[in-house]
């Protein structure tokens, strides 16, 4: 079973030293002091599909478009198990909109013989939450979204649990080759150990730019997008917060019951 | 010259860091508070290889250099000083002596269980009355046939009480020679008749480690269990020492690592007399002082970690690591609990446990007052 991962080096929003600030241009957010992680719903397609492939056989592709630095994040998922890697990279894939990932991803793609692909549902910066279906769709194949749970049936079936609001599992029947899309919590992502690491920096990472994918300036970047980026802001700060009086035991049960009312909880 | 890190020893520290905050962090204050050794964690570090780093692979470990090694025990007592020690005892003072001393028997016996974390090593050096002064061992192994007959009791020995403790190798008289004492290291597994292990002790920090009084009461092992040759124990341990006082000075960094980041975020968060405290220099300069001398210290730990990788003898280098990060990691629990003011000294909050975890940095493997001995040898005086 071969199975193809794309993953993205996203800012840490864990670390509380993580502000946003927008930059000078408008059109993008000062990332000088951040430090970066992988995407939290990629680092479970990973898992999945080592967990897939320890089941299986077959072979783990990572695939991700970044700068040079986004080589840790593809590195660890080598050492936890990856068997090869793809970075795409290119100035000429700025600005692109999902669609134009999704054809830059594609074009990586295409030439591997592949029975899944894996994308997380959602990116935790720009949370476009549709790279996966759109890859699908370029890719010529079904897909699958949120999904919690994979499970092989037969050599060209997969039965997939989808997480439904309230956490409600859809059950169906997918084949393969296909497109699932990631949600958190399908496992539980392990560590990589020193040895994985060291044999992770043997791996390959192949380095793909616009001339090896074989699409033009016009397909990729803003000029290859659907919709283009025009600036961000940044919300403004409201007068609505309703501080809560009394003591600790006070504040506390109003506190529930707002979460409670609001179905917070 | 260059002071970079390699790319696998920075993505080892990322995992490691990772590991550390999510399975250990949120448990740090329960455990310590419980004082109950953690065997499921200690099990996952031992899966991510972190017990065995510098052990070449064919005896069940890593093949990872000491700075790697470093790295690894920083990033463990950044967030749990326990584990840190944990780890850094069964690593320098567990496995070393059998893989620096061990006969090729010996180390598939022992260190191969031991590198792999099947099985926790330690080393009992420290006697009532035999402590900085570790000549003055007075434990005694008669060989009696084929077997060595073992009398005396070994103090604060780490890692020697747990349900996964293996092996313990000790230092014992085991005769007389033109030089006085002839001192021989002993290893004894677990389980040998004669081999009382005590309740733990009830210590100020490190609570969620384990240490143990051992005594040996006509405690019997196999004549092949003596490790390197009779008589050559005391230089044994000094080059065991060497490798410990390595991690304990990597313990200190990743605590006095923890302090800093407790002490900057209290400062941007507490407010008095209208500002963050951290706007007044008489808190913010501690924090610079304390930033530059974890560097300092980490920079002197790393080097001595280098020394060692080159094949090169590095106790000195050591004894500097040792003895200067001990004592930053002091200064900066200190400096940590006074810029938290009196919620410093409650337990809701990490640094009255780091201050409490600090203090036997400046003690165990050699205390400062033997590491400026150390020092003053290498000077002539
Ligand atoms: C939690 C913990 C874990 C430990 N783990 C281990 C272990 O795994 N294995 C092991 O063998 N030991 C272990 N030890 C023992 C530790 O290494 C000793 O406590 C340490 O070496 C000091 O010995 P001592 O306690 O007998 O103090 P002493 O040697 O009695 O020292 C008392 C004081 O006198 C000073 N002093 C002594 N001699 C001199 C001198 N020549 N010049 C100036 N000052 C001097 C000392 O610096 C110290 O301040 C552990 C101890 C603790 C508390």
């Amino acid at each position: 079973m071969n199975i193809v991962v794309c993953v993205k080096q996203v800012p840490d929003t864990s670390d509380p030293d993580t502000e946003v600030h927008i930059d000078s241009t408008g059109r993008g957010v000062d990332q000088s002091k951040f430090s970066f992680v992988i995407n939290e719903a990629d680092n479970y397609g990973v898992e999945e599909a080592i967990l897939l492939k320890e089941k299986h056989g077959g072979e783990v592709v990572i695939v991700s478009i970044g700068p040079e630095a986004a080589n840790q994040v593809i590195r660890m998922a080598l050492a936890k198990g990856g068997d090869r890697a793809i970075r795409l990279e290119d100035e000429a894939f700025a600005f692109s909109d999902v669609y134009a990932t999704a054809k830059i991803l594609q074009s990586a793609i295409k030439d591997i013989e592949f029975d899944v692909v894996m994308t997380g549902c959602m990116a935790s910066d720009d949370g476009y939450a549709a790279t996966g279906q759109t890859l699908a769709q370029l890719l010529g194949v079904p897909h699958a979204a949120y999904v919690k749970s994979v499970e092989v049936i037969d050599e060209k079936t997969l039965k997939v649990g989808r997480e439904l609001e309230g956490g409600l599992l859809e059950m169906s029947e997918i084949k393969m080759p296909c497109v699932l899309t990631i949600q958190t919590g399908i496992n539980e992502p392990r560590y990589a150990s020193f040895k994985g690491i060291r044999e992770a920096s043997k791996k390959e990472i192949k380095i793909m730019d616009l001339a090896a994918t074989g699409l033009s300036s016009d397909e990729v970047g803003e000029n290859g997008s659907l919709s283009v980026l025009k600036g961000y802001s940044m919300p403004e700060v409201g007068e609505l917060a309703e501080i809560l009086e009394g003591d600790a035991s006070e504040t506390s049960t109003k506190l529930a019951t707002i979460l409670k009312e609001k179905g917070l909880v | 010259m260059d002071f970079g890190l390699t790319e696998e020893q920075e993505l080892f520290r990322k995992t490691v860091r990772d590991f550390a905050e999510a399975e250990i962090a949120p448990r740090a204050a329960e455990l310590d508070e419980k004082g109950e050794f953690p065997y499921d964690i200690v099990s996952k570090m031992a899966e991510l290889g972190l017990l065995g780093l510098p052990i070449p692979e064919e005896y069940g470990g890593c093949g990872a250099d000491m700075v790697t090694y470093c790295i690894g025990i920083e990033e463990i007592s950044r967030v749990s000083a326990s584990l840190g020690i944990t780890m850094a005892a069964h690593t320098s003072l567990g496995c070393m002596p059998i893989y620096l001393f061990g006969n090729e028997e010996q180390k598939r016996k022992w260190l191969v269980p031991l590198a792999r974390g099947e099985m926790l090593g330690s080393f009992g050096l420290t006697e009532p009355e035999a402590g900085s002064d570790a000549r003055a061992t007075k434990t005694t192994a008669v060989l009696d046939g084929d077997e060595w007959v073992i009398n005396g009791t070994k103090v604060f020995i780490t890692n020697s009480g747990t349900r996964i403790s293996g092996v313990v190798t000790i230092t014992a008289v085991t005769g007389e020679n033109e030089k006085g004492k002839e001192i021989s290291n002993i290893i004894i597994p677990h389980g040998t008749p004669g081999l009382e292990i005590a309740p733990p002790y009830r210590k100020m920090g490190w609570r969620y480690s384990d240490t143990r009084e051992l005594s040996f009461v006509d405690c019997r092992v196999p004549k092949e269990n003596l490790l390197g040759e009779r008589g050559g124990g005391l230089r044994a341990f000094l080059r065991v020492l060497d490798c410990g006082r390595i991690g304990v000075a990597a313990l200190s960094v990743g605590l006095a690592q923890a302090c800093l980041e407790e002490s900057v975020k209290y400062a941007k968060e507490r407010v008095q007399f209208g500002e963050p405290i951290g706007k007044k220099q008489g808190v913010s300069f501690k924090c610079a002082d304390m930033y530059m001398e974890v560097e300092l210290a980490r920079l002197a730990t790393y080097k001595a970690a280098w020394v060692a990788d080159q094949g090169r003898r590095y106790t000195r280098e050591a004894s500097i690591a040792k003895l200067f990060a001990s004592e930053t990691a002091m200064r900066a629990a200190s400096a940590a609990v006074q810029i938290h003011g009196g919620y410093g000294y409650i337990e809701d909050y990490p640094v009255c446990r780091y201050f409490r975890d600090a203090k036997i940095l400046e003690i165990g493997e050699g205390t400062s007052e033997i590491q400026r001995l150390v020092l003053t040898r290498h000077l002539g005086l």
